[in-house]
């Protein structure tokens, strides 16, 4: 059996996914980015491969993903998480016309024609609203942790109007709400109405087709899907690997350079 | 031919570009030094024609702005300005000029002679809101000429027609009243023998522009739109209806047309080529064409060589035994034209798509000159729903370093190529079966 890995490095966390050549996911590892980006790539993937049940030479090639992408160095090759995620989300829903990518820093909508291809992207520019950064300025204001922002917030019953598009002010704002008496699950929801409504933006400018996928590690959040799906009125496929999806892209990416090797050799 | 003639044949254009260039800073770092004020115009509407026949010193300070960002001085000036009290949301190229003039002309190449007459036009903006903080620093006289007829993408009139033609009789009532301002200024005649020989010139460049845009239709294109080409645009303004003009584009042109012939391109090894939409980002000037060139990108045309060119990409000749009448004509169509090129590039992309073998378009706003990136977005997606053709959208600054993210750009641009060699690849795959 061949294997290919994809790691892909985000600004938070990085990922590491082993399919087999059957494109199954067999490996899989989560980790914190931290300082040391090189190293976390290395961690990321050794923990992959062990996951797998596998050596690291039966892992054929090796693509590296993400900002931290060049840092894979021990990778073949690199390719963008833009690609990734689009790679990613079709093979895990081929039905996937759109792509909604909320991750750290990033928030992308992708659109994917019916043969796979990218068509068009757009991303948050140089602003880290309607990201994940966002829902971690709200976990710190209010000292919730950032798996309980969801479920919290789908207890609101009058959510709060976050009008700020800055994330560092959005800290603020929390905390005026507070002082207001609100209560947090309305302020809450009202964090994720604003994301809600960034990345509905993004998504019109590449166009909403149906079916929509939602991946990153901001589709693990409840009160986000349930938020979006109301607001974009349509339920979007969410997989329980969406977190993996730029680690499988390029892990898929990565078979293929595999098979390409072999018909040539 | 030898190899080493072929060399100096295939960069010779640049090296010549770059000379005139700075032969452009010293004559005005001569002129500022004797005391000689200059006569500062923008690229859309100059009329270095006319300023020429009155020895006048002139000034582009769009051009002397955006070599403080080449340069990398453009963040001090721009930080001077700002704590002067410009918002940072205005026009670099006006904050940059501003804080020079501030420091008494103090530019990185040289000095600057005083704004001694400021001729602006309406084709931007911020022209005439620029023109002012002259007439408030030196008490600048201001020359605005209005020219009519733009922004009406599909319904420009043309000559023989009763609207152009009482348009073209506005614009030339404008010009005799330029002339008297000049003459005022500089206390000399205005000499018609001069305006013909400046005009003569302008043809020979406007004539030789207009065939080496054209040279980029071959495979491999035989200069980059995006870094050759703003080399060249430069030399088209600065050099404007003059000898030096005209002579180099008549070389640069013999250039380009030897590099058709022995099929010498651009870059290495060209794989995609594509068009640019927008001003260039000058802070990264050379890094900015590496992100695409890495790829094998080339950019075989732009607007900018377009509405940057002060019209001299038409290729229109002036009319030498009707010089003012026909300077009044050539001035309404070009910036006209140059207005359309910023705002309606979309009919221009569709008629290169197939002479130019277009297979990708960047879409290239920048933050600081919302005239020519207003809409930009609006141009990307009607020419999506027009064509298939891939397109890029990003955003960054032609002066401001601040808001220029080189690893968001690169992430973009390395996902636009993937995306044209995957769309490539497959198409490849379609054939085979």
């Amino acid at each position: 059996m061949k294997y290919s890995g994809g790691v892909d490095v985000g600004s938070t966390q990085t990922k590491a996914v082993i399919i087999d050549e059957n494109l199954n996911i067999v490996g899989r590892c989560l980790t914190d980015t931290g300082a040391d980006v090189m190293q976390a790539a290395e961690n990321a993937f050794a923990i992959a491969v062990k996951d797998a049940g596998i050596n690291t030479k039966d892992v054929k090639y090796v693509i590296g993903t993400g900002y931290g992408r060049y840092k894979v160095t021990f990778g073949d090759d690199q390719v963008t998480e833009i690609s990734c995620h689009g790679r990613g989300a079709a093979h895990m829903f081929p039905g996937t016309r759109t792509v909604l990518d909320m991750g750290g820093q990033d928030t992308k909508a992708i659109a994917i024609s019916d043969t796979g291809e990218i068509m068009d992207f757009c991303m948050n520019d140089k602003c880290a609203a309607g990201t994940g950064r966002f829902l971690g300025a709200a976990s710190s204001a209010l000292d919730i942790p950032l798996d309980d922002l969801g479920p919290t917030a789908l207890k609101a019953t009058r959510p709060v109007r976050i009008s700020t598009t800055c994330t560092v002010f959005a800290e603020t704002e929390i905390l005026s709400w507070l002082g207001k008496g609100k209560k947090i699950e309305d302020i809450l929801m009202g964090v994720h109405q604003s994301i809600s409504s960034r990345s509905i933006g993004l998504l019109r400018r590449v166009g909403i087709n149906e079916e929509v996928t939602f991946t990153g590690g901001v589709a693990n959040n409840l009160g986000m899907v349930s938020v979006l799906n109301e607001n974009l009125g349509l339920k979007m496929n969410v997989s329980s690997d969406s977190h993996y999806m730029g680690a499988l892209g390029a892990a898929l990416f990565g078979m293929d350079r595999v098979r390409v090797a072999e018909v040539v050799a | 031919m030898s190899m080493q003639t072929k060399e100096n044949l295939a960069r010779r254009g640049n090296k010549e570009a770059n000379l005139l260039f700075k032969k452009w800073f010293d004559n005005l770092d001569q002129a500022a030094k004797e005391g000689k004020p200059g006569a500062y115009v923008f690229v859309m509407g100059s009329m270095a024609e006319i300023l020429h026949t009155f020895d006048l010193p002139i000034i582009y300070p769009e051009i002397t702005s955006l070599q403080t960002a080449v340069r990398q001085h453009s963040a001090e000036l721009l930080n001077e300005a700002e704590d002067h009290g410009y918002s940072p949301d205005i026009c670099g190229y006006v904050k940059a000029d501003y804080a020079i003039q501030a420091r008494g002309g103090e530019h990185p190449m040289g000095k600057l002679p005083t704004p001694g007459l400021a001729l602006l036009t309406n084709a931007c903006n911020t022209y005439m809101k620029w023109g002012e903080i002259w007439e408030r620093m030196f008490e600048t006289p201001l020359f605005t000429l209005d020219v009519p007829g733009t922004r009406q993408n599909g319904t420009q009139t043309w000559p023989g027609d009763p609207q152009f033609e009482s348009e073209k009789r506005y614009v030339l009532g404008q010009l005799e009243e330029l002339i008297e301002t000049c003459e005022d200024i500089t206390g000399k005649k205005f000499n018609m023998d001069k305006l013909k020989q400046t005009l003569e010139y302008s043809n020979r460049m406007s004539r030789a522009w207009k065939e080496i845009i054209e040279c980029n239709q071959g495979n491999p294109a035989v200069f980059d739109a995006l870094s050759d080409g703003t080399s060249y645009l430069g030399v088209n303004n600065v050099w404007r209806g003059t000898e030096e003009g005209a002579i180099f584009f008549e070389r640069l042109l013999e250039e380009k047309q030897w590099m058709v012939e022995n099929n010498i391109g651009a870059v290495e090894e060209e794989k995609h080529r594509l068009a640019f939409i927008g001003v260039p980002c000058y802070p990264i000037f050379r890094d900015f064409s590496k992100l695409f060139s890495d790829w094998g990108g080339v950019f075989v045309s732009s607007t900018y060589m377009w509405f940057a060119s002060g019209g001299n990409n038409l290729g229109f000749q002036y009319d030498i035994d009707n010089p003012l009448e026909s300077l009044a004509e050539i001035t309404l169509i070009h910036v006209r034209d140059a207005m359309d090129s910023m705002f309606h590039p979309n009919e221009i992309i569709m008629d290169l798509k197939d002479r130019f073998n277009i297979e990708g378009i960047v879409f290239h706003p920048i933050k600081s000159c919302r005239t020519s990136s207003t809409g930009l977005a609006d141009n990307r997606r009607e020419l999506m729903e027009r064509t298939d053709l891939p397109s890029l959208f990003i955003e960054s600054d032609m002066m401001d370093k601040r808001v220029v993210s080189v690893a968001q750009m690169k992430n973009r641009i390395d996902a636009f190529f993937e995306g044209i060699e995957m769309r490539k690849a497959n198409r490849e795959a379609e054939v085979k079966q």
